[in-house]
């Protein structure tokens, strides 16, 4: 005889199958997993969680789209900007099998350490932030691919761009990473060009505090600009002991300081006038940049997405887009993904060279107006109705 | 000129973040012959305890800097004089009969406890957090040598804070009894001296010390991140040793030393040494001391056991 307890456990038992049973969607797609990379703690963790955050709005749109033929889910992880914890979390991601492809990097000096990884397991990767001209040229690893332009075409426009505004004296800081070297390299080379003349050249590790020496030696030298190769934390600690030391110089940043994190790391008052450039349109102006931002606000992240969210956006779709053409097939994902032309997405037409570098023709130039990055063509310095140090 | 004039304040500034420090270190080699190698994590702490009364301060709607700094400053000292008593308490008392390795290496490890802890409890703890400008923020023009008005406070405060504790242990009964500790633990005891007060005392003050450095630290640069007392720690036992470990006179000038390196190193060796960026100065300034260490293997000021504190 069955007791009662028995009997009802397992009409429960019974109940849990039958509602597990409903719970299956009608027509259960195959899930395909992508990986997303990024420095998730640490000083340029906002870069990396704006990106995170643009990946996922991607991934969730996708999953939203009845057309779709996989469903795709994100795997992140943590480089923490460092070398060697990159190589760790793309090993594990290069391993599992399950995972199809990769968006990957913030950091110049990670996505140079972590390309062979991706090269030796076979696995699609498309960089998606890092500027270092040497993660696609360096190597010809069919495997890698990047959406955003490199370092050389930010420093050319940026150099040409500042001669003409009329400055002639600069004094150049930059972190002796890969990073920070090479934005001193091409922009000291192109400003030559430019006929700017640079006073003076200051390397600085990537973590230093104190700049005190480094800008009492430049204050002497009284140059219009400084120049400043390098990311935010070390940007926002620049731009507040030039103020400390009274130095009045325009403060002139790369890529790596166009982020929200530096207008608020600095404050609002010092933050204004700093000048980034960035490559790729004004993608506020484009209609697929404003379909980006709507969707994103409409999701609610708790961080923005910075300058580079829309790269990991536009990186993660052109995956997905492969995946739906070929498949979960990491070897026919790098195919398709190394055909790529003209290929529609919010940052423009994407294009990959022979070195799977998107050919990105246009570089935005951004200036800091009352306490956010404003493109410089709109703002009150380029109409002219603001000026900025020293001119 | 006026560079000059601003290298040596630079050089004042950091010396004197050094050396509050490196007076910690002394104090605790003094008492009871440790190297407690948590100390820099402790400075961490006090700058995080600072920098959280001054968030909920904000939140309380006390929003006036005198009252802040206050605020600021005597939560991050009591905290961590209080953190550093419970150290000496329970993990360096207890290991008072050990080997002197396994206090080296206890406190070692209870650094990256502290430091891992702040990273991971403190809300988005990996990330560097601005802090609170407390301080007027004018500055004084002397010729072309521009002087920032808090900077000068912040000088002011430490020379005071290490003139203090001078006082505190040369002048004072409970600096007696500190004295007497230093010189001889036994003997202090049958003379009625409440040993594990003392001891637990000095740990707490070399802790304040240290939470107030970190406090001076977040104030000069408006920004701390939970890294910031490795190298400190560092710097500050390299100071310490500079100076001869267990002398306080030794340590403050071994702090100035240091910071006379770095200095040094970022300014001259660029200009002297094309090819060698600024970024050089650390490798610079350990270097030297390396090559002073063999030299004057006791410090500076050699330690004899009748002048310890």
């Amino acid at each position: 005889m069955l007791s009662r307890k028995t009997v009802s456990a397992g009409s429960a038992l019974l109940a849990g199958a039958a509602l597990s049973l409903l719970s299956v969607p009608a027509l259960a797609k195959d899930v395909v997993k992508i990986a997303f990379i990024a420095p998730l703690t640490g000083g340029v963790s906002n870069m990396g969680l704006g990106g995170r955050n643009s990946a996922d709005l991607a991934v969730r749109l996708r999953n939203e789209d009845p057309k779709a033929k996989y469903t795709y889910q994100l795997v992140t992880q943590d480089d923490e900007c460092k070398p060697n914890v990159g190589v760790q979390v793309a090993t594990k991601v290069a391993a599992d099998k399950s995972i199809v492809a990769g968006v990957t990097h913030y950091c110049s000096a990670v996505a140079m350490a972590t390309v062979s990884v991706y090269n030796r397991f076979g696995m699609p990767a498309i960089v998606w932030g890092a500027v270092l001209p040497d993660v696609t040229y360096a190597n010809n690893f069919k495997e890698v691919h990047r959406v955003n332009g490199t370092m050389i075409n930010q420093n050319e426009v940026a150099a040409k761009f500042m001669t003409g505004l009329g400055y002639k004296k600069w004094a150049i800081i930059h972190d002796t990473t890969d990073y920070g070297k090479g934005h001193n390299k091409f922009f000291s080379d192109y400003l030559k060009k430019s006929g700017g003349t640079i006073l003076g050249t200051f390397g600085v590790t990537a973590d230093q505090q104190d700049f005190t020496t480094e800008l009492t030696k430049i204050r002497e030298l009284k140059p219009d600009v400084i120049y400043f190769g390098g990311l935010t934390p070390l940007g926002v600690r620049i731009r507040t002991q030039m103020e400390k030391l009274g130095i009045k110089a325009q403060l002139q940043g790369t890529s790596g300081i166009k982020s929200d994190a530096y207008i608020s790391g600095a404050g609002k008052e010092l933050a204004e006038g700093t000048l980034s450039f960035i490559e790729g349109a004004p993608w506020e102006k484009l209609s697929g940049g404003l379909f980006f931002t709507g969707k994103y606000t409409q999701q609610k992240y708790s961080e923005p997405a910075e300058a580079y969210g829309p790269f990991a956006f536009a990186a993660a779709n052109l995956i997905m887009d492969a995946v739906e053409k070929v498949g979960p097939d990491r070897k026919k994902v790098i195919e398709v993904l190394n055909k790529t032309k003209d290929a529609d997405t919010i940052i423009g037409k994407v294009t990959f060279d022979d070195h799977r570098q998107n050919i990105v023709p246009l570089i935005s130039k951004y200036v800091v107006e009352n306490g956010t990055w404003v493109v410089w063509e709109d703002s009150s310095y380029g109409k002219g109705k603001r000026k900025l140090a020293g001119l | 000129m006026s560079e000059i004039g601003q290298y040596i304040f630079n050089g004042l500034m950091l010396g004197m973040i050094y050396a509050m420090v490196a007076v910690g270190f002394t104090l605790f080699f003094g008492v009871l012959d440790v190297i407690k190698f948590s100390h820099g994590d402790t400075l961490m702490v006090g700058a995080f305890a600072g920098l959280t009364a001054s968030i909920a301060m904000t939140a309380a709607g006390i929003t006036s800097p005198l009252l802040q700094l206050l605020g600021v400053v005597l939560f991050a000292v009591g905290l961590t004089g209080a953190l550093g008593a419970v150290i000496a308490k329970f993990l360096i008392l207890p290991l008072h009969k050990a080997p002197p390795l396994n206090t080296l290496l206890a406190t070692l490890m209870l650094g990256t406890v502290i430091r891992e802890a702040v990273r991971l409890f403190y809300p988005d703890g990996s990330n560097p957090k601005p802090f609170p400008a407390l301080l007027p923020t004018s500055s004084l023009e002397l010729g072309s040598l521009s002087l920032r008005v808090d900077n000068l406070i912040l000088l002011a405060g430490g020379l005071a804070a290490i003139a203090g504790v001078h006082f505190l242990i040369t002048r004072t009964k409970l600096g007696m009894a500190i004295r007497a500790v230093a010189q001889d633990g036994e003997t202090a005891r049958l003379m009625g001296i409440n040993f594990e007060a003392v001891v637990l005392f000095t740990f707490a003050l070399g802790s304040g010390l240290a939470a107030l450095a970190g406090v001076m630290n977040g104030l000069y640069y408006n920004e701390v991140n939970f890294n910031v007392g490795l190298l400190l720690g560092v710097i500050g036992f390299a100071a310490a040793i500079l100076g001869g470990l267990g002398n306080m006179y030794g340590a403050i000038i071994g702090g100035f030393l240091f910071a006379t390196l770095q200095v040094l190193g970022s300014a001259l060796l660029p200009a002297l040494i094309p090819d060698i960026p600024s970024a050089y100065k650390d490798v610079f300034a350990f270097a030297a001391v390396i090559i002073f260490m063999a030299w004057k293997p006791t410090g500076l000021i050699a330690e004899k056991s009748s002048e310890r504190v």
